[in-house]
């Protein structure tokens, strides 16, 4: 486990161990705040950068912290850094911060970072933590920006909606629509949407698992069949 | 006296799947065939709309999945499907609507939990549900019966209303449509205005709205003809209709002018198709027989709750589906004791 390269790092954190479709973890923000995808990436970039610092910070401090105190001081360390994130969102994206509400402080409640520090970052390099944190992060960020836009498209038939409370003024004109008279599926904007659109992803994900596993299964199988092929044609 | 030699087996009639859903069709028909009376075409067309759909999409998942595909759609689980959500959506509804619903029930709620035997909710519910949720404008654009209606729509209208969305000339919707008397009820109720008033306007009959509670008795002749077939058994639509009934009793003695009288609940909405058809699901309803007084006493229970104090002015979709998560847990609760069996339990 402690000796796995970067490359395995970042593959598991982006899609073999994904928080969202994988492990499952962090479920309630996810299910909450992704009805846009503005939203869910929102709440994905503030979670990425507590992560980082959460895993760097326990790892630095994983010599010095004692097996019998380490989950609350883990706690103490998430904490601090989502008051900090949630200050500068307060002065920086202060729209955002509106929106997402009591989703942003609930980021110390999310299971996938605690999930972290306690697997990966209290046995590992400052480093290596740094770029699980990341690649985990991004995983996470991923799942809730095309879970948001799916369910923003067909909810209330947009797509991007208040970019400008994210990326400023300049961002107003990105926002999709797919037309006036769209008459958008309410529920796939009401909590049962965002159930069904994560049921359907994980689907989505398994299948995609599925195929390349038999496509590398026909890859290695097919060498030793050509040659069979071959003198029979 | 005689009596006359029958060799075993006795069992006059296989009891398959398809010739229970059979039955079920068979007895759908007077219901279906006097809403068809009170509420015109729109009825029909939704019925063969919804069973097309149903059937194609049962037919594309069943093949996708890999399983057989002509055994299974001859089980005629999924025109039983679309027959109970055609009748209990709006007889106006937009094709595309009654096409999103359908499709949710069979593909959603039936085929991805695993098909006929596996769905823990019933598909019909779950579609109409769904509907309702998100279009609740589209879903509430009931059409009077006819006899209250000035604008009868023939077939042609009918059909270029659900499919273009285009209304006859001169006639706006809220010239065409009319709440139903749950719905009436309520308004009427949040406005202040007393039983005794309400009543006095020619919506109503001797039971619920005029016309529907004509609806509601070709149900339950169906559904007695079901319980006498026993294709269902009396406990689900008993205790259902039981429960109900008692509950609006007790209020309506303790309040006439704020609460209507029991048999007002019985004989509107979809009480009566919900008691007969909907609950008795064989699949998602409780199966023990205590479980099954259990269960109908609860949706029972839950229509009469949420038409009170709900949201919405129907309840019998949300009941069944709430009381569908139940079930599980109220079979295991009822398993009847097996004979020989002991009091301890390793639980």
């Amino acid at each position: 486990m402690t000796e796995t390269g970067y490359r395995q790092i970042i593959r598991d954190g982006l899609w073999n161990n994904n928080q969202a479709l994988v492990a499952l973890l962090g479920l309630c923000p996810l299910l909450a705040v992704t009805n846009t995808a503005i939203n869910g990436l929102g709440l994905g970039l503030a979670t990425t950068l507590v992560l980082v610092a959460s895993n760097t910070t326990v790892s630095l401090i994983r010599n010095l912290v004692r097996p019998e105190v380490r989950l609350p001081v883990f706690v103490l360390v998430i904490a601090s850094f989502v008051t900090a994130t949630e200050l500068s969102m307060n002065a920086w994206f202060h729209g955002l911060y509106n929106i997402l509400g009591i989703f942003i402080p609930l980021i110390v409640t999310n299971c996938a970072i605690i999930g972290r520090a306690e697997a990966f970052a209290s046995k590992n390099t400052p480093v290596r933590s740094l770029v699980d944190g990341l690649s985990i992060g991004i995983g996470f960020t991923g799942v809730l920006l095309v879970l948001g836009g799916i369910r923003e498209m067909v909810g209330s038939g947009t797509l991007f909606a208040h970019a400008d409370l994210m990326f400023g003024e300049a961002a107003r004109g990105i926002t999709l629509s797919v037309g006036e008279d769209f008459k958008g599926l309410l529920i796939a904007i009401l909590p049962p949407g965002a159930f069904l659109g994560l049921g359907l992803l994980i689907a989505l994900k398994n299948v995609i698992d599925e195929r390349t596993r038999h496509l590398r299964a026909a890859r290695t199988i097919s060498p030793g069949h050509e040659p069979e092929a071959a003198t029979h044609a | 006296m005689e009596f006359p030699a029958v060799s075993s087996p006795h069992s006059a009639l296989p009891n398959r799947v398809s010739s229970v859903m059979l039955r079920v069709i068979l007895a759908l028909i007077p219901g279906a065939l006097a809403m068809t009376w009170y509420f015109g075409w729109g009825v029909v067309i939704n019925m063969a709309l919804a069973t097309v759909v149903a059937v194609a999409s049962e037919a594309l998942l069943l093949r996708l999945r890999g399983r057989p595909v002509t055994a299974t759609l001859s089980d005629l689980s999924a025109v039983v499907t679309a027959l109970l959500f055609a009748l209990a959506v709006p007889p106006l509804l937009p094709w595309w609507l009654t096409v999103l619903g359908i499709g949710f029930a069979i593909v959603v709620a039936k085929q991805l939990y695993g098909g006929l035997g596996y769905n823990p909710f019933n598909p019909a519910m779950a579609g109409y549900v769904l509907l309702l949720i998100s279009y609740p404008v589209e879903m509430t654009a009931w059409i009077p019966p006819i006899i209250l209606n000035e604008h009868v729509l023939t077939l042609s209208e009918t059909l270029r209303v659900i499919f273009t969305g285009t209304l006859p000339a001169g006639l706006t919707w809220d010239a065409l449509s009319m709440a139903t008397p749950l719905d009436a009820m309520r308004t009427n109720l949040d406005l202040g205005h007393l039983i005794s008033e309400i009543r006095e306007s020619p919506l109503w009959g001797d039971f619920g709205g005029r016309g529907w509670e004509w609806v509601g008795n070709w149900y339950f002749l169906g559904g007695i003809w079901l319980i006498y077939k026993r294709v269902i058994s009396w406990h689900i639509p008993g205790a259902m209709l039981g429960a109900l009934l008692l509950l609006a009793m007790i209020f309506h003695l303790l309040d006439p002018e704020t609460h209507p009288f029991g048999l007002f609940h019985l004989f509107s909405g979809g009480a009566m198709l919900g008691a007969f058809f909907i609950a008795t699901d064989p699949v998602s309803a409780a199966t023990t027989p205590r479980g099954k007084l259990i269960y109908g006493a609860s949706i029972g229970a839950l229509v009469f709750i949420i038409r009170t104090w709900g949201g919405y002015p129907d309840a019998v979709a949300f009941a069944v589906l709430l009381m569908n998560m139940a079930a599980p847990t109220i079979d295991y609760y009822t398993q009847p004791r097996v004979f020989g069996e002991t009091e301890t339990r390793n639980d």
